[in-house]
């Protein structure tokens, strides 16, 4: 229990996805100009990385992994497959945005609406190819630990868009030298908040 | 391309020079067009990776620009994006596995970040904004250029953070021993993650006051 709790807080603050590995950089630079917007991008992230990272480790373990098709067959214990895990990875996000947008449609029309159009601009964030990518290279042990993983990387995510939103709308009252304005300050902003969540990678859990 | 268009077109028109050395400066894809910021970061500690890094890109951005320019009459518009995200994944794995094989050191390096060339933006953006609408040729041009500009931004943090940050190029010592002597300390900032960021708004910031018709209105 608390191994998993370790894993969901590491996630979110030591191993966070923006400061430390800057992934899904392009729409957290792109949707950041006001709270709202970004507040409903980081829950929809939040969502589709709980739900694909199992769902990849799953296939990891089950199809691509060297010797993982053992359980169908011995013979197939040979074949290795993991050179198709891009591919794969892919492609499942691509239909889990898709299916995932479908359900919210169905049952909560409200958070649907909420949305919008940022849920199908998912599939080609790098945060979430990432988080796979991840699981992937640290072998995590079984499905409850990636599940915790996938979260805590989108809580940390959607924690960072919120952050750098409230401060680019208190910004725009500020006399920013002009070819610094929008794109720049924005970058160097993130930088300094960068150095500051570095400070939490002297915790060890 | 055939002699026709040869005819029709120099190869290389003003239009398609334009195509190929616009990305570079003034419709830089990392510093104007804010696309493929994610993985250019991640790997700029050290030159090699970057230029490495580079390489694959422009080759993966180029190639799939010229493929998606040749498909684009027969793609449904419907089912575009999953058909985009195949050509690049099948690139992408082509890619990894020629570096796995020929540059092994540093493909351990650049670890998740060769497989994430497939989320990088500037691909895909290229290829909705240009690929879909353009003959092969300048589709071909516009993806070589728009690589050689995320290169060029790749190379040039990448150069800051490894002279500053670790006193070497190319892991070759240029700072001489004498400096040392005096007192000089290699910054140990610029190897942190978080440096990455603040040289590309140094790089823009530069960037703007030269160009002042790229400044930001708001």
């Amino acid at each position: 229990m608390q191994e998993l709790f370790n894993i969901f807080i590491k996630g979110i603050f030591i191993e966070n996805m923006i400061f430390a590995y800057f992934l899904g950089m392009c729409s957290y630079l792109a949707v950041s100009r006001t709270v709202k917007t970004s507040a409903g991008l980081g829950i929809a992230v939040v969502f589709v990385l709980g739900i694909t990272v199992p769902v990849d480790y799953l296939i990891n373990k089950y199809l691509l992994l060297p010797g993982a098709l053992s359980w169908v067959s011995p013979s197939f214990a040979s074949i290795d497959l993991s050179f198709l895990s891009f591919i794969i990875f892919i492609a499942v996000i691509a239909s889990m945005v898709q299916l995932v947008e479908m359900v919210i449609e169905k049952f909560s029309p409200t958070l649907y609406t909420s949305l919008g159009i940022f849920l199908p601009l998912i599939a080609v964030n790098c945060a979430i190819l990432g988080g796979s990518l991840f699981m992937q290279e640290r072998d995590y042990l079984n499905v409850t630990e990636a599940t915790m993983f996938g979260l805590g990387s989108g809580v940390g995510w959607y924690l960072a868009i919120v952050a750098i939103a409230a401060i680019r709308e208190k910004i725009r009252y500020s006399n920013v030298p002009a070819p610094l304005r929008g794109l720049g300050i924005t970058f160097i902003i993130t930088g300094l908040m960068g150095i500051a969540f570095m400070s939490f990678m002297g915790i060890k859990l | 391309m055939s002699a026709e268009n040869l005819e029709r077109e120099p190869l290389f028109s003003a239009k398609n020079k334009k195509l190929l050395l616009g990305p570079i400066n003034k419709d830089n894809p990392i510093t104007i067009q804010v696309l493929g910021i994610c993985s250019a970061l991640a790997v700029t500690v050290k030159l090699e990776p970057a230029v490495v890094m580079a390489i694959s890109v422009t080759v993966v951005i180029a190639v799939s620009n010229l493929v998606i320019s040749l498909l684009r009459n027969t793609i449904p518009p419907r089912i575009r994006i999953i058909v985009q995200l195949v050509v690049i994944a099948a690139l992408v794995i082509l890619v990894d596995q020629f570096l796995k094989a020929y540059v092994y050191d540093v493909s351990k390096q650049l670890s998740v970040f060769v497989g994430l060339i497939i989320t990088n933006c500037i691909i895909m953006g290229r290829l909705e904004a240009f690929a879909m609408a353009n003959k092969p040729w300048p589709s071909l041009l516009d993806g070589i250029g728009n690589g050689i500009g995320y290169g060029i931004i790749l190379i040039i943090i990448a150069f800051f953070r490894e002279l500053l940050g670790s006193g070497t190029i190319w892991g070759i010592h240029v700072i001489p021993k004498f400096l040392y002597d005096f007192g000089y300390v290699n910054n140990g900032m610029m190897i942190l993650p978080p440096m990455a960021l603040i040289t590309v708004g140094i790089i823009i910031w530069v960037q703007r006051s030269r160009n002042r018709e790229l400044i930001e209105k708001n």
